[in-house]
């Protein structure tokens, strides 16, 4: 066996999302063609430029018991609740090790990420901290604050021993840990990681934040349409919360234990702009150069690429570097992808959107279908792509290769390629 | 003041609110971090808890000592102001 470069494959995955509280639920949302995206009518809210987000449709706090939500980041619970899914997906049930999990603890990992980690448990601790005083800040603050603080969980939830990783890229975030899980089984650490990201920053501060940077849209007025990438009204991101995961399993023990094979994960490619701390790069040499790293690091071919799952958040420059950075490197072979948007539907997760782009990548694959890009009424002339609007559309029949881009602030690039089985 | 009873009610309140734990099963014998589910962070929880309702003060190097249900009766009924 060579153990340096062994072949993943998804065997589980799992999300809750804007659209709904599992990959099931996201995934008709996704083929539908349907907006998360609502006013924030909220008190808190009315100060604020930006009074839009799309939060998760599913509550976290519905589903897990209050003396576990005391303890857990809202940004955690979406994390736990995914990885419950992707794992029973999977076929698995309880720890690792245990009779429905046979699979070794010390080979198990856990790579979940987020891009800011437990803002809001940090705000509220600081709001009882200043009005009630310093005896009364809740004792779990620190685990529940710290970024690893979703891996950390995950990995006790699911008994990960290999490894618990935490990769921080801002809105490359999930997808940095994917690529790190897809490593680790490829080179031999791990046979099983749940990977993928989570977030949850729907609160005045990180919005005032955003808005200032002049990062988001201000479509107050007509919430569903605010997220239209490519568009040429595009004026900047709208802020989603959720989670999404997938299980990476080497294909050797998939096959062994008899488990679902959803496509194989071909590998990633990373490169950083090196560029502004928040602007992208314009000409996309620094996506390019991930993209080209990807194709030098993998079996993925140019030709056999059918779908995109593009970064593409729906601000003005952004989108367009991207473009620029694929048609660079693929030249006539990006005019046969065909180019989702998918954060037309669900909004920006940040640090999640990797994850939950993952898991609509993988589903994309699996059902051979390419969701729509909302709101595409009048496509940028500079946009020279494919891009799927309107309806949903087939994908071909035969082996076909996908890839998710997540690029963050600070220049981080990644971008992840998936093929059918 | 408090009476045994009262204190043990409240601190099964408590232990239900943090824990999960039913409040029935919150007794005097019991130890917070064997048998009811309270661990090390979770224990400063319901000090916190207990201090606001009992109008006790229950310094960190006594919570140490604080082993079972009855312990803490004790020490809030010995401390109460």
């Amino acid at each position: 066996m060579n153990t340096t470069n062994r072949t993943v494959v998804v065997t589980g995955i799992g999300a809750t999302t804007p659209l709904g509280g599992d990959s099931a639920s996201t995934w008709d949302g996704l083929a539908a063609g349907r907006s998360g995206v609502r006013a924030l009518s909220e008190d808190w809210a009315a100060g604020l430029s930006v009074r839009i987000a799309a939060p998760a449709a599913q509550d976290p706090s519905e589903l897990l018991p209050r003396p576990v939500t005391r303890k857990l980041d809202r940004s955690t619970q979406f994390a736990v609740l995914a990885t419950r899914e992707a794992w029973a997906d999977a076929g698995l049930e309880g720890r690792a090790g245990e009779a429905g999990a046979p699979v070794d603890p010390a080979r198990t990992g856990a790579v979940v990420a987020s891009g800011i980690g437990g803002v809001t448990t940090l705000l509220a601790q600081y709001d009882t901290l200043r009005d009630k005083g310093a005896r009364r800040v809740s004792p779990h603050t620190v685990p529940m604050m710290m970024p690893n603080g979703p891996s950390a969980n995950v990995g006790l939830e699911i008994n990960a021993q290999a490894g618990v990783h935490s990769p921080v890229s801002a809105c490359a975030s999930g997808a940095e840990a994917v690529g790190y899980a897809i490593e680790m089984v490829r080179s031999g650490r791990a046979d099983v990681v749940v990977a993928g990201g989570t977030e949850a920053a729907i609160h005045a501060l990180p919005i005032a934040a955003f808005s200032n940077m002049m990062a988001m849209s201000k479509n107050n007025d007509e919430p569903q349409k605010a997220s239209r990438p490519y568009d040429v009204g595009r004026d900047g991101f709208v802020l989603g919360e959720g989670a999404g995961v997938v299980v990476l399993e080497s294909a050797e023990h998939a096959e062994r234990r008899g488990a679902r094979v959803y496509c194989e994960a071909l590998g990633q490619g990373l490169s950083a702009d090196s560029h502004h701390i928040a602007q992208p790069e314009p000409s996309g040499r620094g996506v390019a150069a991930a993209v080209q790293n990807l194709l030098e690091n993998s079996t993925l071919k140019p030709s056999e690429l059918a779908h995109l799952n593009a970064h593409a958040t729906s601000t003005p420059q952004g989108d367009l570097a991207e473009i620029k950075a694929l048609r660079k490197v693929l030249g006539e072979d990006l005019d046969g992808v065909a180019i989702s948007a998918t954060k037309s539907m669900t909004g920006h997760l940040l640090g999640g959107a990797g994850g939950i782009e993952t898991v609509a990548t993988v589903l994309a694959l699996h059902h051979r279908l390419a969701p729509p890009t909302l709101n595409l009424d009048q496509v940028d002339p500079e946009v020279d792509a494919d891009i799927v609007r309107g309806e949903a559309r087939a994908l071909p029949s035969g082996s076909i290769a996908a890839i998710n881009n997540s690029f963050g602030f600070g220049g981080h690039n990644v971008v992840l390629a998936f093929r059918s089985v | 003041m408090a009476t045994a009873e009262n204190v043990l009610e409240g601190l099964a309140d408590i232990v239900n609110e943090i824990a999960g734990i039913p409040t029935e099963d919150v007794q005097l014998d019991k130890s917070f971090t064997d048998d009811l589910d309270v661990d090390s962070l979770s224990m400063v929880e319901v000090v916190v808890a207990a201090e606001e309702r009992f109008d006790v003060k229950i310094p960190d190097d006594d919570v140490k000592g604080l082993k079972t249900v009855g312990d803490a009766v004790d020490y809030i009924l010995k401390h109460q102001s």
